[in-house]
């Protein structure tokens, strides 16, 4: 449940802007979070409303997209979509796969007053 | 030195120190010298400049602000701080992750005992992570390596600020191994870089052949996948080649090992990659 970890990280980058940018209130939460990111959604949701309780993101809705993996097929040559690790190129079958995207997960934006 | 970020959190953690435990609670104070931002908690955040004072009714003030920042920035940044410092001092760190069970202390009090027989160059040092209980620092310390406890509390893995205190507190020599045991866990310490140059997953041949696919993000995450326990073999249904081809499936370029650390198997092979490990932490590399 390493998701109590990353919503607190979530929250400190909150409050760092907070005190940088000037804003008291956060009314919603934009997040991106990669298919390959190994992150569980409703963990992650769960974790949020927990660590955010009390603070100045209580009230925030948290909006998470989920930006598809990407891959490097090594057989093929070009660059496909896997949705999870270990699955097989869906053009030749192949595992020799390198990742080059989904694997991120990034505050994108707060919506704040 | 090592902590130029530092925000400890409130919580359970504690980190051994010499004589007594380190304990991280609110409001504590800080034996180590470093530039110290306050706990969200400690209320420091300031309401009372933003532009929601002006408040009319009726007029919503909301407006969006960009981040663009990685959820992980903070512990990047705390295993960049301790990557540098490594780096700077020439040590070799390998971060051992596994579930509970596999062996990983066993082995590790092995090797310490048998690097120390080999070459008595071989200075070794460890951080081990546990949410309770110092019980495996004391084995390491027996095996006669310098061992630091890390209790995380209800914690699932260490990451780079715990990593980054344990270090300053233990010092390891110039040119020398430092082990981080981490939490017995597939899943969470494969997110948290703690600055070490590689991971190293240990399976034993008593859990499934397929857990390289059931947590794919550790195998992944791995360097080396060190196969243990393989003097059990004729006694198990497991399948080494599979289990292997598990593993390349989510990682095609990771180094496989058998071993057994009670058995001996395998031992002088690891040995050898730790060398090799250890000269390219040596040139910077």
């Amino acid at each position: 449940m390493h998701e109590m970890s990353l919503a607190e990280g979530v929250l400190d980058l909150i409050e760092k802007n907070a005190a940088e940018q000037g804003f008291a209130r956060v009314l919603g939460v934009h997040l991106e979070i990669g298919e390959l990111a190994g992150v569980d959604i409703d963990a992650m949701r769960f974790s949020f409303d927990a660590v955010t309780s009390g603070t100045l993101a209580a009230e925030a809705t948290l909006d998470i997209r989920a930006v598809p993996g990407e891959a490097w097929c090594m057989s093929c040559c070009h660059g496909v979509s896997i949705s999870r690790r270990g699955d097989p190129c869906p053009d030749c079958g192949s595992y020799q796969l390198q990742v080059t995207g989904g694997n991120d997960m990034m505050l994108k934006s707060l919506e704040v007053e | 030195m090592m902590c130029t970020v530092c925000g400890c959190g409130p919580g359970e953690q504690s980190i051994e120190t010499r004589g007594h435990q380190h304990e991280h609670e609110q409001g504590h104070g800080h034996e180590h010298d470093h530039a110290h931002e306050h706990h969200a908690d400690d209320g420091l955040v300031d309401y009372g400049q933003g532009p929601a004072r002006a408040h009319a009714p009726g007029l919503s003030q909301a407006r969006m602000v960009e981040i663009e920042t990685n959820i992980l920035a903070k512990n990047d940044d705390y295993a960049r701080a301790n990557r540098d410092w490594l780096r700077e001092h020439g040590v070799l760190a390998l971060n051992l992750v596994s579930s509970p069970g596999s062996g990983k202390t066993t082995l590790l009090a092995r090797t310490i005992r048998d690097l120390a027989a080999k070459d008595g160059d071989y200075e070794v040092a460890v951080i081990e992570g546990d949410q309770q209980t110092s019980n495996d620092a004391e084995r390491i310390r027996a095996a006669g390596a310098n061992a630091l406890q890390i209790n995380t509390g209800k914690g699932c893995h260490l990451d780079g600020h715990m990593v980054g205190h344990a270090i300053e507190t233990l010092a390891p020599a110039d040119d020398s191994l430092l082990f981080v045991e981490n939490v017995g866990n597939l899943v969470c310490p494969a997110a948290f870089d703690l600055g070490e140059n590689h991971k190293v997953v240990i399976l034993s041949v008593t859990e499934g052949e397929d857990k390289p696919l059931k947590y794919p993000d550790m195998f992944a995450a791995a360097d080396l996948m060190l196969v243990n326990k393989v003097d059990l073999l004729p006694y198990l249904d497991f399948d080494v080649s599979a289990c292997i081809a598990n593993a390349r499936r989510v990682n095609p370029g990771i180094r496989v090992l058998e071993v057994s650390a009670t058995g001996g198997d395998g031992l002088d092979q690891w040995y050898a990659w730790i060398d090799a490990a250890r000269s390219f932490a040596r040139v910077g590399a």
